[in-house]
C-alpha cells in the first residue's frame, strides 16, 4: 500500500467481541482514500487481532456472505464504503440481528435458511430432461413479477433489519416470503398452492407489519414489502395466471 | 386458517369502514340539537333499515375484532394458541350477543 492511499487520519473502529454474551472493542486505524468496511475488518484482522472472526467470499457483493450491522443497520460489508457511514469517524460494527452469534462478527444462518423451507421454497418441477425446456415469455406478467424478485443473494440484511422477525419467532420473514411468492409466479413450480398455503401458514405473510425496513435495507434493492403484498392480494384473486 | 381469517377480517373490514362512516356522520348530525333517548328511539323503532344497518355492523365488528385481536395477543403474549383462539371466539360471542341484543332492544 503506497503512503497516498494514506489520510493519516485514524478511524475510531468498535467490533463485537465474543458470542451472545460479549462486548464491543476499540481498534484504531489508518483512514484510506478508498476503504469499504469489509476493508477495516480485514485489515483488523490482518494487522491488530488475528482472532478476529467474520465471514466473506465473493467481496464484490455477489455472494451475501460479509453481511454485518454497520452503526446500528444491517449492510453488506464489502460494497459498503466507510464515508458513506462513519459518524464521529466512529464505526460500530456488529454482528446480525434476530440470529444467533457464533463468534465475534459471525452469525449462525441456519435459522435463517429454515424460514424458506417453511415457507414453501423448494423448486418442485414435474418436467424431465427429456422434455423439451418451458416456455416462458420473458414479458408475462408472472415472469416480471418473479424477475422482480428472484436476485436474492441471501444475505440476511431483510431478516436482520425486520423488526416482526425480531418480536415473533413464527414469521417467516422478508426473505423466504420473497423466494415463495418468486416460485407461485413460476409456471414450471408443481407445488405452487402448497408453496401459497405455507406462505400464507401461521407465521406466513399475514403477520408482515408493512414496516418496510427489508425493502429499505436491501443491499440489491429488492422489494421484499412488495412480494409480500404480492402474497396477500392473492388470498383475494387467486395465485397468478399467464 | 390464516388465509380464511385473513381474508374475513379484510372482507369485514371493507365493509366496515363505510358503516362507520355513516354511523360517525348520523351521530355528528344527530347531536346538534341535544340527544335524546326519546329521538333515538323514534328513528330506530319500527325502522327495519337501521336495524339491517346495525346488524350487519354488529356481525361485521364481531368477526372482525377477534382476529385481530388474535393477532395483537400472539404477538405480544407466550399464551398458547389454543387458548388465544378460544379467548377470542368467545369475545367474538359475546360481542355478537350484545350487539344483536342492543339493535333487538331499540326496534
Amino acid at each position: 500500500m503506497s503512503p497516498t492511499d494514506t489520510a493519516n487520519e485514524l478511524l475510531k473502529v468498535r467490533i463485537w467481541r465474543g458470542r451472545e454474551q460479549g462486548r464491543l472493542v476499540d481498534y484504531e486505524i489508518e483512514t484510506r482514500k478508498n476503504q469499504t468496511v469489509l476493508d477495516v475488518v480485514t485489515e483488523i484482522q490482518h494487522r491488530l487481532e488475528p482472532t478476529l472472526a467474520y465471514r466473506f467470499a465473493c467481496r464484490v457483493g455477489v455472494c451475501g456472505s460479509c453481511a454485518m450491522t454497520v452503526n446500528g443497520r444491517p449492510r453488506w460489508a464489502c460494497r459498503t464504503h466507510i464515508k458513506n457511514v462513519v459518524t464521529d469517524n466512529t464505526l460500530t460494527i456488529e454482528p446480525l440481528r434476530n440470529l444467533p452469534k457464533l463468534k465475534d462478527l459471525v452469525c449462525d444462518m441456519a435459522p435463517f435458511i429454515e424460514t424458506w423451507q417453511k415457507a414453501g421454497a423448494p423448486f418442485s418441477g414435474t418436467a424431465t430432461r427429456h422434455d423439451k425446456p418451458a416456455a416462458v415469455k420473458p414479458d408475462s406478467a408472472m415472469r416480471l413479477a418473479a424477475d422482480a424478485a428472484l436476485q436474492c443473494i441471501n444475505c440476511a440484511v431483510c431478516y436482520s433489519a425486520c423488526d416482526v422477525v425480531n418480536w415473533n419467532p413464527d414469521y417467516i420473514g422478508p426473505a423466504g416470503l420473497n423466494r415463495a411468492w418468486t416460485l407461485i409466479n413460476d409456471v414450471r413450480h408443481s407445488k405452487r398452492e402448497l408453496t401459497f398455503e405455507l406462505a400464507f401458514g401461521t407465521g406466513g405473510c399475514g403477520s408482515c407489519h408493512s414496516h418496510g425496513n427489508c425493502t429499505r435495507h436491501c443491499p440489491v434493492e429488492l422489494r421484499p414489502s412488495e412480494s409480500i403484498a404480492g402474497l396477500k392480494r392473492a388470498a383475494f384473486s387467486g395465485l397468478p395466471e399467464e | 386458517m390464516e388465509k380464511s381469517l385473513f381474508l374475513a377480517q379484510r372482507i369485514t373490514a371493507m365493509i366496515l369502514a363505510p358503516l362507520a362512516i355513516i354511523h360517525l356522520g348520523l351521530t355528528l348530525f344527530a347531536v346538534q340539537g341535544g340527544l335524546t333517548a326519546t329521538e333515538i328511539l323514534n328513528r330506530t323503532q319500527g325502522n327495519i333499515g337501521w336495524a339491517l344497518f346495525y346488524s350487519l355492523f354488529v356481525v361485521c365488528a364481531a368477526i372482525h375484532a377477534p382476529i385481530g385481536l388474535r393477532h395483537v395477543i400472539n404477538e405480544w403474549t407466550v399464551m398458547p394458541r389454543r387458548w388465544v383462539n378460544a379467548l377470542v371466539i368467545m369475545l367474538g360471542g359475546v360481542l355478537l350477543l350484545l350487539g344483536l341484543q342492543a339493535v333487538a332492544a331499540v326496534y
